[in-house]
C-alpha cells in the first residue's frame, strides 16, 4: 500500500510501485482533469504538483509519492476560488481545445511559488509544455497577469 | 679446392644458422635479463597507465560526459545532442528543473533516466571536450571537485549512485536499451582503485 494526500485528502492505494502516477490519479482515482499526452515527460500535459514542486506525472513512479503532498488541476483553485492562475487564464480567454491547458496552468502555478515576478525569459525557461494549438501568445499574457494578481492579492490581504 | 669450397659452405651456413637463430631468441631473453630492473619500476608505471585508461574509458563515454558539459547544456543519447527543450544549468533553479522529468530511479514507461541525486556535474567539472589527461586534472584537483581528496574521489566513482548508473542506465524513449560504457563495472571499479592505490599518477602528454 502507498499513501499520500491529494489535494488535501489522505489516500491509500494498492497498486505496484512503479505504475505512473498519472494512471493512478486519473484510472484509479478517477481525476481526468490531469491528462496524459506523450507518456514521455515531453509535453507537460500530466503536469502536477508533489510536495510544491512540477513534476510530470506520466514519469513519475507512485512509489515516489509515499508520504507526499500531491496537487492536481482540481486542486488548485475552485470556480468560486479560483486561482490566479485560473483566474488569468479566464480573464485572458487563453485554450483553443482546452486539453494541455491543466498542464500549463499547474507548470505556471509551480512557477509563481519560486518567481512572483517572471520576465519573458523566465518563462521561456520554465514554460516548456507543448500546445498544439499555439495559445503560446495568450498564455504569455495570463501568466504575467497571473502574476498580478497575486501580487494585488498580497497587498489587499 | 673441394675443402676450401667445402669449409666456405660449412661456415656460411653455421653463420646463417647463427644469426637466425639470434635474431629468433635472442632478442626475448636479451631483453628480460636487460630489462629486469627497469621493469619493475616500469610495471608499475605500465600498471597505474592501464588503470588510467581504463578509467577514462568509462569517463569520456556520453554516459558521463552528458552531464559534465562544458557549455552548460546538459547532452542527450548516444550522439550526445543538446538537451531537449532548452533546458540548461539554470533549470537547476527554476520551477522546471531536472526533477520535474527525472527521478531517484529509470522510468520504463516514460524512458526518462533517473538515479538518485540526479543532477548536472557541478560547474567547475566541465569535461566535454577536454583531453583524458586534463578530465584527470581537473578531477584529482581540490579547487575543482569539491575538496576531495584522492580517496574520496576513489569513493565518489565507484560507490556513487548515480557514476554506477552507467551500467544501469535503462531504455530510451523507443523502448531501446542505452548503450553501457566499454569496460565492465567490476573491472572499472578494479581500475579506479588500483590508479589511485598507485599514486594517481596523471601520464604526461
Amino acid at each position: 500500500m502507498i499513501s499520500f494526500t491529494i489535494n488535501g485528502q489522505l489516500l491509500m492505494v494498492d497498486v505496484e510501485g512503479d505504475t505512473p502516477l498519472l494512471w493512478v490519479i486519473r484510472d484509479l482515482l478517477d481525476m481526468k482533469g490531469t491528462k496524459f499526452g506523450c507518456g514521455k515527460a515531453a509535453c507537460g500535459a500530466c503536469t502536477i504538483h508533489v510536495d510544491g514542486e512540477a513534476v510530470r506525472s506520466c514519469s513519475y513512479a507512485v512509489k515516489y509519492a509515499e508520504g507526499k503532498s500531491i496537487t492536481t488541476i482540481e486542486g488548485l483553485g475552485t470556480a468560486d476560488n479560483p486561482h490566479p492562475v485560473q483566474q488569468a487564464w479566464v480573464e485572458e480567454v487563453v485554450p483553443q481545445c482546452g486539453y494541455c491547458q491543466p498542464g500549463f496552468m499547474m507548470a505556471t502555478a509551480a512557477l509563481l511559488n519560486k518567481n512572483p515576478n517572471p520576465s519573458d525569459e523566465d518563462i521561456d525557461k520554465n514554460i516548456i509544455n507543448v500546445c498544439r494549438c499555439g495559445t503560446y501568445y495568450r498564455m504569455r499574457k495570463a501568466i504575467k497577469k497571473a502574476a498580478e494578481i497575486n501580487a494585488n492579492s498580497i497587498t489587499n490581504s | 679446392m673441394k675443402k676450401t669450397l667445402f669449409l666456405t659452405i660449412a661456415i656460411g651456413i653455421m653463420l646463417t644458422s647463427i644469426s637466425w637463430v639470434t635474431a629468433r631468441y635472442s632478442a626475448e631473453e636479451l631483453s628480460i635479463e636487460v630489462m629486469t630492473e627497469p621493469k619493475e619500476v616500469n610495471s608499475t608505471q605500465e600498471e597505474s597507465e592501464i588503470a588510467f585508461n581504463k578509467m577514462m574509458d568509462v569517463l569520456t563515454h556520453q554516459r558521463c560526459i552528458n552531464c559534465h558539459p562544458s557549455d552548460n547544456v546538459p547532452k542527450q543519447g548516444e550522439d550526445r545532442h543538446p538537451h531537449r527543450f532548452g533546458i540548461t544549468r539554470v533549470n537547476s533553479m527554476n520551477a522546471t528543473n531536472c526533477n520535474t522529468c527525472h527521478q531517484a530511479s529509470n522510468n520504463d514507461y516514460s524512458g526518462v533516466p533517473g538515479a538518485p541525486e540526479w543532477s548536472l556535474a557541478p560547474e567547475k567539472m566541465r569535461w566535454e571536450g577536454l583531453s583524458r589527461i586534463e578530465i584527470a586534472q581537473s578531477m584529482m584537483n581540490p579547487e575543482n571537485n569539491g575538496n576531495r581528496t584522492p580517496e574520496d574521489v576513489m569513493h565518489h566513482l565507484t560507490e556513487h549512485e548515480l557514476v554506477l548508473w552507467a551500467w544501469e542506465p535503462g531504455v530510451d524513449a523507443e523502448g531501446n536499451p542505452r548503450e553501457l560504457p566499454p569496460v565492465p563495472v567490476d573491472e572499472y571499479i578494479e581500475a579506479v582503485k588500483t590508479w589511485i592505490e598507485l599514486g594517481a599518477v596523471i601520464p604526461t602528454e
